[in-house]
């Protein structure tokens, strides 16, 4: 320190982004009771639950068998349960004040929504492996291909759910936000034929169904194991909801880092 | 430092004050927080911010921090926009409250703010200068008001700053906490650092400033050192009941610096506070009388209501401070 000069100071590459920042995030994430239960506990025993008994193992289901089926649903609901309870931490941490110490540092705004998607997908693959682990142990079965098209379509197809965790957490002030969203993410995972067939649903029903943001995920998803081509509807459903969330998210990510 | 380089030294070495700002203006909606303020802060000074509540310094201090932008005006850290200075950790802030995640430690707190800096002072560095270094692996949560605070203050040690924010830091302390935090700023300022704190304790000013920027409505009204702000209290104000008095008849009081006469009401200021209560028991049927100490909320109306006449307001002697007072009276009389 002198008092005649400012010495040359450094601003730190890739608007303040480092791994260990990021490691430090994920350990907060999983030190979170709540998260790892959402994410990782839960799906595995919905999956226990309503996807293992013999007939369902014995059922075939496309090139696979009905429990790989229900793994697959169950695998995507916990991803997007995960990705949606990252996003929505920021509604804690601007309840903490931690956002505004955040900006007392270089780190850019957009780098820490970065590392918030980041930490979102790690925790979406992480409750897909979960659920994957234990179905391969428990005696779902289809071709290796499959496996791997349903974990990366999963992965891919429950980030948007990062943004609709960012959106709400920054439109939510409540620190419970989860509490809120845990309900909301269920009913929209039976809207969008992830706990139940939507052809075991009135017509009603199912003409609403396709407009929810679950479904054109669930319909992807599944596409690999019972070799249904894509269907527009689906590809259309994932596109719009994606844009509503991500557009929600910066709208609101920009409003709270304006500088009034 | 009276002025800045001559353009020759201007081209080796260029001294930047580390706070210069100009004309800054913050309104909210319909309200003007900061009606125009003026002020240089070199590098090595020591300035306490003091006002009342809602005078407008935690206004100006997000501004320098960048973390508002004026309405009009300008703000320059060492000669960079608030956030420049910032992302290159030229100034630190503590803030009053809030800023930390109740679940992580103390050690794990520090750890993840460093991890964004260029060039981070060690985290077992900071936690000792902070006097912290003892409670590292306790959960934030389980902090103690004072402990929280110092943990601000660990964390903006973190880029060595230049200049360090801190802003009413020891607002809900304790007594001992109050001063064990002091302590450790006084000690960090005594190595060069330059540090602008905001307070509405005037002992906490006097004690731990060089200098004393009063603010009162979004504007300076006084500047310079600690003497000259506290001779802005010294005295005492005599309340009375005088019927039919009038301010020629109380021409002869002895000991009154300044009389006023509102209907049966007289309010004396006087150094001498008992030479005015004898006299007006004594000599006038005067009654219900009351001696008040004046404190700086009345320092504070009187600089304020006196901003029309500028010979009422406080000038700082000599130094820094007065050329800061000087700049800092221009934009008030030409204020809308």
């Amino acid at each position: 320190m002198t008092n005649t000069t400012v010495p040359v100071r450094r601003v730190p590459p890739f608007g303040g982004f480092n791994l260990t920042f990021l490691l430090l995030e994920i350990r907060r994430l999983l030190r979170n009771r709540r998260t790892v239960i959402f994410t990782l506990v839960l799906p595995v025993v919905f999956f226990l639950l309503f996807g293992t008994n013999s007939s369902y193992a014995n059922e075939p289901a496309g090139y696979g068998n009905v429990e790989a089926f229900i793994m697959i649903s169950m695998a995507v609901y916990g991803a997007m349960l995960g990705t949606t309870a990252t996003g929505a931490m920021v509604s804690v941490e601007r309840a903490q004040g931690w956002s505004r110490q955040l900006r007392l540092t270089p780190l850019k705004p957009v780098t820490y929504i970065v590392i918030k998607v980041l930490t979102a997908t790690l925790v979406g693959l992480a409750s897909i492996a979960a659920v994957y682990l234990v179905g391969s142990i428990a005696g779902s079965h289809m071709p290796a291909s499959v496996w791997v098209e349903t974990v990366l379509i999963a992965w891919v197809g429950s980030l948007p759910f990062a943004a609709f965790g960012l959106f709400m957490g920054y439109l939510l002030p409540s620190e419970n936000v989860m509490q809120i969203l845990g309900p909301v993410l269920a009913l929209l995972a039976f809207l969008g034929g992830l706990f139940i067939p939507l052809d075991q649903l009135g017509e009603t029903f199912r003409t609403i169904a396709k407009f929810t943001p679950m479904y054109g995920l669930n319909e992807l998803v599944h596409a690999p194991l019972i070799h249904q081509g894509l269907t527009w509807a689906a590809v259309l459903n994932l596109i719009v909801w994606t844009t509503v969330f991500v557009t929600g998210a910066a709208w609101r990510f920009r409003r709270d880092t304006a500088r009034v | 430092m009276t002025a800045y380089p001559s353009l020759q030294r201007a081209a080796t070495a260029v001294v930047l004050p580390s706070v210069r700002l100009r004309g800054v203006q913050k309104d909210f909606g319909h309200v003007r927080a900061v009606r125009g303020i003026d002020l240089t802060v070199d590098p090595g000074e020591v300035v306490a911010f003091l006002g009342p509540n809602g005078a407008g310094k935690t206004t100006t201090i997000d501004m320098m921090l960048g973390l508002s932008r004026p309405s009009s005006g300008t703000v320059e850290i060492y000669g960079l926009a608030p956030v420049e200075a910032v992302a290159r950790g030229l100034i630190a802030a503590v803030m009053q409250t809030g800023g930390l995640l109740r679940e992580i430690t103390v050690a794990e707190t520090v750890r993840m703010i460093a991890t964004l800096f260029a060039n981070p002072r060690p985290v077992d560095e900071v936690l000792s200068r902070a006097g912290i270094a003892d409670i590292a692996r306790r959960r934030v949560g389980k902090c103690s008001g004072g402990q929280q605070q110092r943990l601000r203050f660990a964390l903006a040690l973190l880029p060595d700053p230049e200049l360090l924010i801190l802003d009413e830091p020891t607002t809900g302390m304790d007594v001992e906490g109050r001063r064990e935090f002091w302590s450790a700023i006084r000690e960090d300022a005594q190595l060069g650092r330059t540090v602008l704190f905001a307070t509405h304790y005037l002992e906490e000013a006097d004690a731990y400033a060089d200098r004393i920027v009063l603010i009162s409505h979004g504007r300076i009204v006084a500047d310079g050192t600690a003497a000259e702000v506290k001779a802005l209290t010294a005295g005492r104000t005599v309340r009375a009941t005088l019927a039919g008095a009038n301010a020629p008849s109380l021409n002869s009081l002895p000991g009154a610096d300044s009389i006023e006469v509102r209907g049966d009401t007289v309010l004396v200021h006087a150094s001498d506070s008992d030479a005015v209560a004898r006299y007006l028991l004594d000599q006038t049927p005067a009654h219900d009388l009351e001696i008040t100490a004046r404190n700086l909320e009345d320092a504070f109306i009187a600089l304020t209501s006196g901003t029309d006449e500028p010979d009422d307001r406080f000038e700082g002697d000599g130094t820094t401070a007065s050329t800061v007072t000087a700049s800092a009276t221009v934009p008030e009389g030409s204020s809308r």
